[in-house]
């Protein structure tokens, strides 16, 4: 078993969509949210729109770390790494996300120390290497990633280095979900849950979807069957009126999360009084800071910050798109002004941002209506 | 939103910070056991993998019993169909049903 | 300048500033190669700049590339490689055994592929101005007789055939960067595809239609680039692409795409459907053309775009690359 191509067996596949052809109730039009940006790009990659019957729609959540990131903390990372003999590390992913003057790799264009790095521990290993500079690592994402941020942290704390700093935009994700929930014009069905997130957490964070709120998740992996079987399991439970949190992902996924991660989370951060999100606006105890025993490591303790706040364009509808009120064709500036090559808004930049996915589909279903058409 | 993917650990590198060297389809890498400290995983076991660190282990068991439902799927459908007389159209059957959105936009190859 | 890696922004510079101020208007695809008559003959002539980072690395050297690179050039503009002159600039303080082990390997590659290097010229510049060595090869050629290539010729229904397995030069360099903790047995794929050519050009000549060495943007934008040229649409099985299995996992664990990685030793061809099986069979008869396979074939659907259909019924748009491939953590 290597735990990736068996879950893309199309024989396996086939018989699984059989089965949600079967279960789903032609009468019925199903609104799912997928979470997790990783469920958005892995659904564009394997095709697997086209694979579910046109009365299934997903919706793309909030859970994209680049996506949601206000474009003020762009700019206040930025500041920081002006001063000289400050490099910048952050991943691939942040690298192309415009800040008010230019992304990251514009700005190393002009001179900037910005680098690339694949891990935090690879931000260390450069504060290492750089003793006379100092690094500081632009962490985003997610409780996946925050843990292995607070590791980083740790070590640099234990071996007393000092010229590495993080500046912290890691963001929880149950306060998201509650935010859209809450939004008066959302209208869905189900869950399609965070897999990777919740190896850390675990599946019982997302009890009070299913109890109060009255709506089944499912925990899922990424893999096409994954996604499949999620989507299987979740009519199943609407099929009978039910909703429970449920884990497809047991493989990966344990039930009450990874407790050593969550230690160190709980070692390093603690919960901000709010946060801002891209589109979303600010949401309390929504995103983590580093705690005073770490102020020495931490970013906006070290540095001054700007703290500059920069609304979005008032076309772009980021936050509707976000929030799956609209589908990203819909906003004013999908596909004019707003292109992954030029994105005015984060949801164009990221691989995972469902305005860039959709980009891809749409230019797609153009074509395919085309080819109904002539067959 | 977080990119992860299964590899085998094939070496342990030694405990403070604990490291494994891990292959992912022919690609070795090197990774930080130190999020599993309270189930430290042992040679030969999978792990997730997510910016150079082991997120949890990966369960052989589960994965094969997830395979195991994927594959029974239908079949009591396709029994309930055979005791109803329609066994005999079943090939067909299944193709139609294939035949739904996913065949339409399929291209011709 | 965010212009380095082939894909849309190169593109755009190319198009938009270059060849309008030197050359006038932009009225035919731009290729990989010119051609122009002396006294009659018709010569082929191309130049490429290579820079790379770290200047060795499994499976090749910088010099290796430079020659390569250039006699693929021509070869897929339907060409055999007559003559290279090759320019260095070397940044002062460059170790004498570099510049040696490189030069050698740039001899070593030509006699290989059977060309001369005939002149050049080296300048060395400031320590600092220069990243070690960048190497400008510049070629000519002759043209292979009864091939003609050209985007225009492509028809719907034609085939589209790939010499071998993509993605090996760009993550074997990613890797020997060293920035990125991981190990695999995976190189360069540099090489002279010009006697594939030749024997495909003897076997299906009259068959071929473009030819094209997916460097810097990999299969995906060297495809899209046709598709636009063409007007019309190019539709790829995924399955039938191959791809090495430690650059498959080294994709995944990075977040990038095998299609938009670069090779240097590869290319892709479009052939009318007749020819498709003779060309196949010449690349397979000659050693290292064994992967050759039809990946895909040319429609009038989708026009200007490319698609790739995965096994098991889905399909996505595979885009040219905007910028530098990046790995990612989301």
């Amino acid at each position: 078993m290597q735990f990736v191509d068996e879950f893309r067996n199309p024989e396996v596949i086939r018989k699984t969509v059989d089965e949600i052809g079967r279960i789903a109730d032609p009468k019925r039009h199903y609104r799912f949210m997928e979470v997790c940006g990783g469920h958005t790009h892995a659904i564009y990659r394997f095709g697997l729109k086209d694979l579910l019957p046109s009365n299934i729609e997903l919706i793309h959540g909030p859970g994209c770390p680049v996506c949601v990131l206000p474009m003020g903390r762009i700019d206040d990372g930025l500041a920081v790494a002006q001063q000289a003999d400050v490099i910048f590390a952050a991943f691939g992913d942040m690298m192309r996300v415009p800040g008010t003057h230019g992304t990251p790799l514009e700005h190393k264009a002009r001179g900037m120390d910005v680098r690339t790095v694949y891990s935090p521990s690879d931000a260390l290993k450069l504060a290492r290497l750089n003793p006379n500079k100092h690094v500081m690592f632009f962490a985003i994402g997610f409780e996946t990633t925050a843990p292995s941020t607070a590791m980083t942290l740790m070590r640099a704390k234990a071996e007393g280095l000092h010229n590495f700093s993080v500046f912290c935009n890691h963001v929880t994700i149950i306060p998201a979900i509650r935010a859209i929930l809450d939004s008066p014009d959302m209208r869905l069905d189900a869950f399609i849950g965070p897999g990777h997130v919740s190896t850390v957490i675990g599946c019982r964070p997302y009890e009070w979807i299913a109890k109060d709120e009255g709506k089944p998740i499912v925990t899922s992996g990424f893999e096409p069957l994954d996604i499949l079987q999620t989507v299987v399991m979740l009519l199943r439970q609407l099929d009978k009126n039910e909703a429970k949190v449920e884990n497809q992902y047991k493989r990966v996924v344990p039930w009450e999360g990874n407790r050593g991660a969550l230690k160190a989370l709980a070692e390093v951060f603690e919960l901000r009084p709010y946060f801002e999100w891209r589109g979303l606006g600010f949401i309390s105890q929504s995103a983590l800071r580093i705690r005073d025993a770490y102020a020495e490591w931490d970013t906006e303790w070290r540095f001054s910050i700007p703290g500059l706040r920069v609304t979005d364009p008032k076309a772009a509808q980021c936050g509707e798109v976000l929030k799956g009120v609209l589908k990203p064709a819909q906003c004013k500036l999908f596909g004019r002004e707003c292109t992954p090559e030029h994105p005015v808004g984060a949801l164009m930049v990221s691989s995972e941002g469902s305005c860039a996915a959709y980009y891809n589909y749409e230019h797609r279903k153009a074509m395919a209506a085309e080819l109904v058409q002539l067959q | 939103m977080c990119l992860a993917i299964p590899g085998k650990i094939i070496e342990l590198l030694g405990d403070n910070p604990p490291l494994a060297a891990v292959e992912v389809a022919g690609v070795r890498c090197k990774v930080d056991l130190g999020l599993l400290q309270d189930d430290m995983p042992v040679l030969g076991d999978w792990v997730l993998i997510h910016v150079g660190f082991a997120m949890s282990k990966v369960s052989e068991q589960d994965a094969l019993d997830q395979m195991r439902m994927l594959m029974m799927l239908g079949e009591q459908e396709q029994a309930m169909e055979e005791i109803q007389g329609y066994g005999l159209d079943e090939g067909e059957e299944q193709q139609d049903s294939l035949r739904g959105d996913a065949a339409r936009s399929r291209l011709p190859s | 300048m965010a212009h380095g890696a082939g894909g849309k922004a190169s593109r755009r510079l190319i198009e938009g500033l270059i060849v309008p101020t030197l050359c006038g208007p932009v009225k035919e695809p731009l290729a990989d190669a010119a051609c122009v008559e002396i006294g009659g003959t018709p010569v082929v002539i191309t130049t490429d700049s290579f820079v790379v980072k770290p200047l060795r690395f499994p499976g090749g050297s910088i010099g290796e590339l430079a020659v390569n690179g250039t006699v693929n050039d021509l070869a897929v503009s339907g060409a055999k490689a007559t003559a290279l002159v090759v320019t260095m600039v070397l940044e002062a303080g460059l170790p004498t055994k570099v510049l040696e082990e490189e030069i050698a390997a740039m001899s070593k590659v030509a006699k290989q592929a059977n060309v001369p290097i005939v002149g050049g010229d080296t300048k060395v510049v400031e320590h600092g101005k220069a990243d070690h060595i960048y190497i400008t090869t510049t070629g000519i050629g002759q043209r292979i007789n009864g091939i003609q290539l050209h985007p225009r010729l492509v028809r719907p229904g034609d085939k589209v055939l790939l010499s071998g397995p993509v993605g090996d030069h760009g993550i074997a360099i990613l890797l020997a960067r060293g920035e990125i903790e991981l190990e695999a047995d995976i190189r360069s794929d540099t090489r002279s595809v010009f006697p594939f050519i030749e024997s495909m050009a003897e076997k299906a000549g009259p068959g071929l239609r473009w030819m094209r060495d997916p460097t810097r943007g990999g299969l995906a934008t060297s495809l899209n680039e046709l598709a636009r040229d063409c007007g019309l649409g190019i539709h790829l099985s995924e399955e039938k692409i191959p791809v090495h299995d430690a650059v498959r996992g080294a994709c995944e664990l990075l977040g990038l795409d095998p299609l938009h990685i670069a090779n240097e030793g590869q290319f892709v061809a479009v052939v009318a459907p007749d020819f498709a099986e003779p060309a196949l069979r010449a690349l397979h008869a000659i050693g290292g053309g064994e992967a050759a396979v039809i990946i895909g074939e040319v429609t009038d659907q989708h026009a200007g775009s490319v698609l790739v259909s995965t096994r098991y019924g889905g399909a996505r748009v595979v885009d040219m690359l905007v910028g530098d491939p990046l790995p990612r953590i989301c």
